[in-house]
C-alpha cells in the first residue's frame, strides 16, 4: 500500500514539474522553432564553460587544501618509499595534464563560442600534431611501465631471502585469525576438511603433522619491526583480500588456495603514533569522536593509532566490519609476546578428553 | 563492397516503397520491426526505466553512507522490511550496489545506449531502409524486454536480489549459505543475464551486418560518419566477449545447482565442510573480466561516436584527424581484449601476468590521448552552437580526461596495489565510462531527438539546466571521492564507522550525497522536457543542426523504410564543414555546410582524408 501511495506522490510530482515545464513554456510566447542555440545562448555557455574550468580548479585546490591531510601517512613499510614515489610522479604528472587539458578544452569552448558571421577554420588534419600527442604520451607511459613493472616485480618477489618471518593470514566471514610457524618458523599442513569445530580446530591443522603442533593461533597480529614477513593467505569460505593500507599491502584470500604478499615492516606501532601526521589526525579524529558523543550520547572511546588489517572485497552482510589489530614492535616485545602464546598442542590437541579425531573421519564428512 | 550490392539495395528499396502492410497498434508500437521505432522502445526501457531504477538505487545508498544508521521514512517505504524502522539493513544495501552496476553497466548503458543509437542512426546514416533483419532486431529487444523485466522481478524476491556485487565472484555468489541474495535473487540474476546476452548478440550481429551489407551507393567505410564507425566496433566487441560471460554464467549456473565444482573449492561455511573441490574463483574472475573489461569499452565508444559526430557539426568543422579517429577506436577495441587482468592483478594470479597486463592497459592510454587531443582541436577556431547536446559533448571529454588519466595509477599494478577496491577506483570508472557514457548519451538524445520523434526539438533552456545542475554535481560527487579512496576507504562498506581512522572522513561523505542527490533532481528535469516534449515539443526545421549526415534527408514524418523516394547516394565523406575554396568562399554561398549527399562543386576537391 505505502509502496502504491509513494508511486502515486512520484507521478504528482512527474506531472507538477511537467506543468511547471508548461508555464516555462508558455512565458516564452513567440519563441517558436527557437529551440536552436541563438548568439546569445552560445555567449552565455561560452561564459560558463569558462567559469566551469574555474570550478574544475576550485574544487580541485579546496579539495588539496581540505581533504590531503587524511590521506594515508607515510609507509611503514620497506616497499611503501618507493610504491609513494612512484604515486607522487603519478599524481604529478597526471596534474599537469589535467590541469593542461581542461584549460584548452574549456577556454576553446569560451572563445571559439559561435557568432553570426564568425568563419570556422577548415581544419581536417595535421600529421605532425598527431604524430606529436602520440609520441609524448608514449614517451612518459614508457617511462612510468618501466618504473612501474620494476617496483611490482621487487614486491612480488616473495622468497625466504633474509629468514622471513611466517604468518598465516585466515579469511573467515566475519572475521580475521593469524597464525604463526612457531618455534621452526614452519606452517603446519591444514585443509578446511580437517576443520573440528568441537575441539576448536578452526584453521583445519592437520593433528598428524608435527610441523603443525608448535604453530601460534592468534587474533591479533604482532610483528617484530625490521623482520620481513612472507604471508601465506587463505580463506575457508568466500574471497576475502587482506588489506593493510598503512604498509601499502594487500592480496585476496581464495578459498582453494594459498596466496602470498610478503613486506617489512620498518616503524613499530609507538613510533608511527608519534609521526606528527598521525599525531595531527589523531587528534582531528578524537575532537569528531568527542563531538559526536555529546550529540548522540553515545559512547565513543578515544581513539589510538594502529595499523589495521581490512577486508577489501565484498564477502557478505559484515564484509565492513572485518578487521584485525596489527602490532609492530621492537624484536624483543615480540618475542616476549609470543612467549606468553600457547601453541596449537597445548591448546588444542591437549584438552581433547574425548578419544582423538582421526583426521581421515573427518575428511570423509566432505566426501 | 560491390555495385551489384548497391543496386541490389536500391531494387528492394523500390520495391519496398509505396506497399506498406496496414500497421495496427502492436505492429507499429510493440512488435515493431522499424528500427526507429525499436531505438525509441530501447530509449525509453533502457534509459528512462531501468536508469530511474539504477540512479534512485545510488541515492538510497549514498544516504546511508552519508548518514549511516540514520532512519529515513523513504527507507522503510522503499525497502520494506530491509529497512525496519527506516534503518537500512546490511544485507539490502549490498543488493543496492549490487542492482545499481548492474542496471547501469548493463541495461543503462549497453543496452540503453548502444541499443538507441545503433538501432537509430546505423539504417539512417549509412543510407538503409532497414536492418539487415528487421526481425532478429525485434527478437533482440524483446530478449532485453524479457531480461529487464527478470532482473527487475528478482528486486521482489523473499531473500532479496542479487547482492554479491555486480561481478558476482563466487563463491559469495554461489552460495545462498554465504549470504542471502545468493539465493533466487541470484539465480533470477544469472537468468536474466544469460537472455540479455542473448540480446546483445542478435543486435550486435545485425549492426555488423548491416553496416558491412547496407551502405548506399558512395559511402565507403572512410566515408562513414564516426558514429557508424564506433557502433560498428563495439558491435564486434561485444560479438567476441559477451559469449564469454555466457560461459562464466553458465558455468556458475552448474556449480550452483548441480553440483559442479568449476570454480568452487575447499570451503567450510555455516559449520560444515561442502564437497567443492578443485575449482577456482580466479577461473570465474578471468572469464568474467575477459567480457568486463571489453564492456567498459562497449559502454564508451559509442559515447565517443555520438560526441565525435555532434562535436564536428556543432563546431562547424570537420572532426580533427579523421583517419586517426577510425585508428583509434581499433587500437582501443583491439587493446580492450587484452587487458583484463587489471582487475586481477591482488587476485592471486601470478605476479608475471600482472606485469603483462600493466603493460597492454597502459598502451590503451595511447590512442585515448590521442582521441582527447583530437576532439580539443577540433573545438579550435571553430564557430561553436553551444546547444545542449555540444555542452554534453565537451563535458564528456572533460571527465573522460580526469577520469581517463587516473587509470594510469589503476591500471599500474604496482600503485593498484594499495587503492584496488577503493573508492579511488569508484571515482575512477565513475567519471570515465559512468558520467561520460551518460554524458554522451545525453548529448545522443538532445541532438538526434528531433530524428526520433519527427522533428520535435527539446527544450534548450531545461537542456541548459540539465547540462550545467548535472556537470558540477558530477564533479562534486565523484572529485572528492578520489581522496576518500586514498585515504583507504574499501569499496562497498555499509558504513565506516567500524574504523575510527576513517571518522574524520565522515563529512566528505555527506558533500558527496547532498550533490549526487542534486545531481538525481537534475535527471528530473531531463525526464519533463524528455515527456513534455514528445507531446507537446515544436516541430523544428528538417535539419535543426545543419548536419551533414543523411538522417537529416530522411522523412521528418516516420515512414518505414526511411526515405520516400530513392536513398541518396552519397559524394564525400560527412565533414565537410565550412570548407572553403581558394577565395575563402563556402562552396556553396551563405552555407557552411556541404551534406553527404551533395555532389563535388566545380572546383571542388574531396578531401584526401
Amino acid at each position: 500500500m505505502t509502496t502504491l501511495l509513494t508511486l502515486a506522490v512520484l507521478v504528482l510530482v512527474a506531472i507538477a514539474i511537467w506543468q511547471l515545464t508548461k508555464i516555462f513554456e508558455l512565458s516564452q510566447l513567440k519563441t517558436e522553432n527557437h529551440q536552436i542555440a541563438t548568439d546569445s545562448d552560445n555567449k552565455n555557455n561560452g561564459y560558463m564553460l569558462f567559469a566551469f574550468l574555474v570550478f574544475i580548479y576550485g574544487i580541485t585546490i579546496f579539495s588539496f587544501w581540505k581533504y590531503s591531510k587524511f590521506l594515508l601517512p607515510e609507509a611503514g613499510s620497506a616497499h611503501g618509499e618507493e610504491y609513494d614515489s612512484l604515486m607522487l610522479v603519478s599524481m604529478v604528472i597526471i596534474f599537469i595534464v589535467q590541469t593542461l587539458t581542461q584549460a584548452l578544452l574549456h577556454y576553446f569552448g569560451y572563445k571559439y563560442s559561435g557568432k553570426k558571421g564568425q568563419k570556422a577554420l577548415f581544419y581536417a588534419d595535421n600529421d605532425r600534431l598527431e604524430f606529436i600527442w602520440t609520441i609524448i604520451p608514449v614517451i612518459v607511459l614508457a617511462g612510468l611501465i618501466l618504473w612501474g613493472l620494476y617496483t611490482w616485480t621487487t614486491i612480488m618477489d616473495v622468497n625466504d631471502e633474509d629468514d622471513p618471518l611466517i604468518v598465516e593470514l585466515y579469511a573467515q566471514q566475519f572475521n580475521w585469525t593469524a597464525r604463526y610457524g612457531g618455534g621452526d618458523n614452519v606452517l603446519g599442513g591444514s585443509n578446511v576438511r580437517m576443520i573440528d569445530i568441537d575441539k576448536a580446530n578452526v584453521l583445519g591443522l592437520d593433528e598428524s603433522d608435527t610441523y603443525a603442533h608448535d604453530d601460534v593461533i592468534v587474533k591479533e597480529l604482532h610483528l617484530p619491526v625490521g623482520r620481513k614477513v612472507n604471508f601465506k593467505m587463505r580463506s575457508q569460505d568466500v574471497l576475502h583480500s587482506a588489506y593493510m593500507p598503512h604498509f601499502r599491502a594487500q592480496m585476496n584470500c581464495v578459498p582453494g588456495m594459498i596466496t602470498e604478499f610478503s613486506f617489512t615492516p620498518i616503524y613499530t606501532t609507538e613510533e608511527m603514533r608519534s609521526n606528527p601526521d598521525v599525531l595531527d589526525k589523531v587528534k582531528r579524529t578524537n575532537k569528531i569522536r568527542a563531538e559526536k558523543a555529546a550529540s548522540t550520547g553515545e559512547a565513543l572511546d578515544p581513539w589510538e593509532f594502529d595499523y589495521i588489517l581490512l577486508c577489501n572485497k565484498i564477502c557478505g552482510k559484515s564484509h565492513y566490519n572485518m578487521q584485525m589489530k596489527i602490532i609492530v614492535e621492537t624484536e624483543e616485545e615480540y618475542n616476549a609476546w609470543m612467549k606468553d602464546q600457547s601453541t596449537f598442542a597445548e591448546t588444542v590437541m591437549k584438552d581433547d578428553t574425548a578419544p582423538a579425531f582421526n583426521t581421515v573421519s573427518s575428511v570423509s564428512v566432505g566426501e | 563492397m560491390s555495385a551489384t550490392a548497391h543496386a541490389h539495395v536500391d531494387d528492394h528499396a523500390h520495391d519496398d516503397h509505396g506497399h506498406h502492410h496496414k500497421e495496427t497498434f502492436v505492429t507499429k508500437y510493440i512488435f515493431s520491426q522499424d528500427h526507429k521505432m525499436i531505438a525509441k522502445q530501447y530509449l525509453i526501457t533502457g534509459v528512462l526505466v531501468m536508469g530511474f531504477i539504477g540512479i534512485a538505487m545510488s541515492l538510497l545508498f549514498r544516504m546511508q553512507l552519508a548518514w549511516p544508521g540514520e532512519s529515513f521514512p523513504i527507507f522503510e517505504t522503499l525497502l520494506g522490511k530491509w529497512a525496519p524502522g527506516g534503518v537500512m539493513d546490511a544485507d539490502i544495501y549490498l543488493a543496492l550496489v549490487t542492482m545499481h552496476g548492474t542496471i547501469m553497466v548493463f541495461f543503462v548503458l549497453t543496452a540503453g545506449l548502444s541499443g538507441t543509437f545503433s538501432n537509430l542512426l546505423i539504417p539512417l546514416q549509412i543510407g538503409a531502409r532497414d536492418m539487415a533483419s528487421g526481425f532478429l532486431n525485434m527478437v533482440s529487444f524483446w530478449l532485453f524486454f524479457v531480461s529487464a523485466v527478470i532482473m527487475v522481478i528478482s528486486l521482489f524476491v523473499e531473500a532479496g536480489p542479487a547482492a554479491a556485487g555486480w561481478t558476482i565472484y563466487p563463491p559469495l555468489s554461489a552460495l545462498p549459505m554465504a549470504q542471502p541474495g545468493s539465493g533466487l535473487g541470484m539465480t533470477l540474476w544469472l537468468s536474466s543475464m544469460a537472455i540479455f546476452i542473448a540480446s546483445s548478440l542478435l543486435g550486435s550481429l545485425n549492426y555488423i551486418v548491416t553496416v558491412i551489407n547496407l551502405r548506399t551507393k558512395g559511402m565507403s567505410m572512410t566515408r562513414l560518419p564516426l558514429t557508424i564507425w564506433a557502433f560498428f566496433v563495439t558491435a564486434i566487441i561485444g560479438v567476441i566477449s559477451f559469449p564469454v560471460l555466457l560461459s562464466a554464467a553458465l558455468l556458475l549456473i552448474m556449480d550452483r545447482s548441480f553440483g559442479t565444482s568449476f570454480f568452487l573449492s575447499d570451503i567450510f561455511i555455516q559449520g560444515e565442510v561442502l564437497h567443492y573441490q578443485g575449482g577456482s574463483p580466479v577461473l570465474f574472475e578471468h572469464l568474467f573480466w575477459f567480457l568486463g573489461h571489453p564492456e567498459v569499452y562497449i559502454v564508451i565508444l559509442p559515447a565517443m561516436g555520438l560526441v565525435s559526430e555532434i562535436m564536428a557539426t556543432s563546431a562547424r568543422k570537420p572532426i580533427f584527424g579523421y583517419r586517426a579517429m577510425i585508428a583509434s577506436i581499433l587500437a582501443i577495441a583491439f587493446l580492450s581484449t587484452i587487458v583484463w587482468g587489471h582487475h586481477m592483478f591482488i587476485s592471486g594470479m601470478n605476479p608475471f601476468l600482472g606485469s603483462v597486463f600493466t603493460f597492454t592497459t597502459l598502451l590503451i592510454a595511447i590512442p585515448s590521448a590521442v582521441k582527447a587531443f583530437n576532439w580539443i582541436t577540433t573545438l579550435w577556431k571553430g564557430n561553436l552552437q553551444l546547444n545542449p547536446a555540444m555542452l554534453f559533448s565537451i563535458g564528456f571529454v572533460s571527465t573522460f580526461i580526469t577520469g581517463g588519466l587516473t587509470g594510469i595509477v589503476l591500471g599500474d599494478s604496482t600503485l593498484d596495489i594499495n587503492v584496488h577496491d577503493t573508492y579511488f577506483v569508484i571515482a575512477h570508472f565513475h567519471l570515465v565510462m559512468g558520467i561520460s557514457a551518460l554524458y554522451g548519451l545525453f548529448a545522443g538524445v538532445y541532438h538526434w531527438f528531433p530524428v526520433m520523434f519527427e522533428g520535435k526539438l527539446l527544450n534548450k533552456n531545461l537542456g541548459y539546466v540539465h547540462f550545467w545542475v548535472t556537470a558540477i554535481c558530477a564533479y562534486g560527487v565523484f572529485f572528492p571521492m578520489h581522496f576518500v579512496g586514498m585515504a583507504g576507504v574499501p569499496r562497498r562498506y555499509y558504513e565506516n564507522t567500524a574504523f575510527p581512522m576513517f571518522d574524520e572522513l565522515a563529512d566528505i561523505q555527506v558533500l558527496m550525497t547532498v550533490f549526487a542527490i542534486i545531481a538525481g533532481a537534475a535527471q528530473l528535469v531531463f525526464v519533463a522536457n524528455f515527456i513534455y516534449s514528445i507531446f507537446y515539443g515544436k516541430v523544428g526545421p528538417v535539419n535543426p543542426w545543419k548536419s551533414n549526415t543523411l538522417e537529416w534527408t530522411a522523412e521528418q514524418k516516420h515512414v518505414h523504410g526511411n526515405w520516400a523516394g530513392a536513398i541518396p547516394e552519397v559524394h564525400r565523406w560527412s565533414y565537410d564543414y565550412s570548407k572553403v575554396d581558394e577565395n575563402g568562399e563556402y562552396y556553396i554561398p551563405g552555407q557552411d555546410y556541404i551534406p553527404q549527399h551533395i555532389p563535388l562543386q566545380e572546383n571542388e576537391e574531396e578531401m584526401s582524408h
